[in-house]
């Protein structure tokens, strides 16, 4: 499969970037949907994008201590102010999509899947 | 290598500058990436737990070549059942806290699941003071 870097997703999935506009050559590494911090802490691996419709500063703490690619902020939310602060000073970029979670997930799925889904409940493994 | 920090109770904007020092201080010594997240998680949540439920505590790091071995202590409502904080989904904490996505009760599990020791001790009213140990 094609490795995409999160500047080229960001075009296809129209996302828009407010934070480390610099830092896009990364390559992204599947994705977690939570709002729960301790469930990303715990079960996101290292390069994935975190889909999360929390906005408060300690989700970049959780992104920089776990080495996630992106934060993608879903439905409209207007990041918090002093996130975005410390975002730019830690390194971790912060995307925002005007879609909801679900809808957010799934076009990340389908970007990110190794190939696409077989059957009606096409559940892939991560390769 | 020693190191040590105060956590300010109920100052969440706060929450994680400890953890993220002690993993920059970390990556200096070449310490392999899955270890290096282990650690960051850990104390992250313990970190956390701090600041979500007591008034005030301290983190103590010790670094020698084989482990780490972190210290956090505090002041503060203390831990009723150790064995219930203990479970995955428990949680006392407030909804304030819950709505910024704490509070899921996963913190001492994960706590557990990313160190080789943990020691958890508590007096109710006064305090609760936790041993974490990851091995290099």
């Amino acid at each position: 499969m094609e490795k995409k870097n999160l500047k080229k997703l960001i075009e296809e999935l129209e996302f828009k970037c407010v934070t480390g506009v610099n830092l896009l050559d990364k390559e992204p590494k599947w994705a977690y949907v939570s709002d729960l911090l301790s469930d990303v802490m715990g079960k996101a691996q290292p390069q994935m994008i975190w889909v999360t419709s929390q906005i408060h500063k300690n989700i970049v703490a959780v992104a920089s201590l776990i080495d996630l690619s992106a934060i993608v902020i879903v439905n409209e939310r207007k990041p918090d102010e002093n996130m975005l602060k410390l975002a730019e000073e830690e390194g971790v970029v912060v995307l925002t999509s005007d879609k909801p979670a679900f809808e957010t997930a799934g076009m990340l799925y389908r970007d990110l899947a190794p190939q696409p889904p077989k059957g009606k409940r096409g559940v892939f493994k991560r390769t | 290598m020693q190191m040590q920090f105060d956590i300010q109770g109920g100052d969440f904007s706060a929450a994680g500058e400890a953890s993220s020092e002690v993993k920059k201080a970390l990556k200096q010594l070449n310490i392999q990436p899955q270890t290096l997240r282990r650690i960051a998680v850990a104390l992250y949540e313990a970190e956390v737990n701090v600041v979500a439920h007591a008034y005030r505590g301290t983190m103590t790091v010790d670094i020698s070549p084989a482990r780490i071995l972190v210290q956090l202590q505090d002041e503060g409502p203390g831990i009723d059942d150790i064995g219930k904080a203990m479970e995955e989904g428990f949680s006392t904490a407030s909804d304030k806290v819950r709505e910024m996505g704490f509070g899921a009760g996963m913190g001492l599990p994960n706590i557990k699941k990313n160190s080789d020791e943990m020691h958890l001790t508590s007096t109710p009213g006064t305090g609760t003071t936790l041993e974490i140990i990851v091995n290099f």
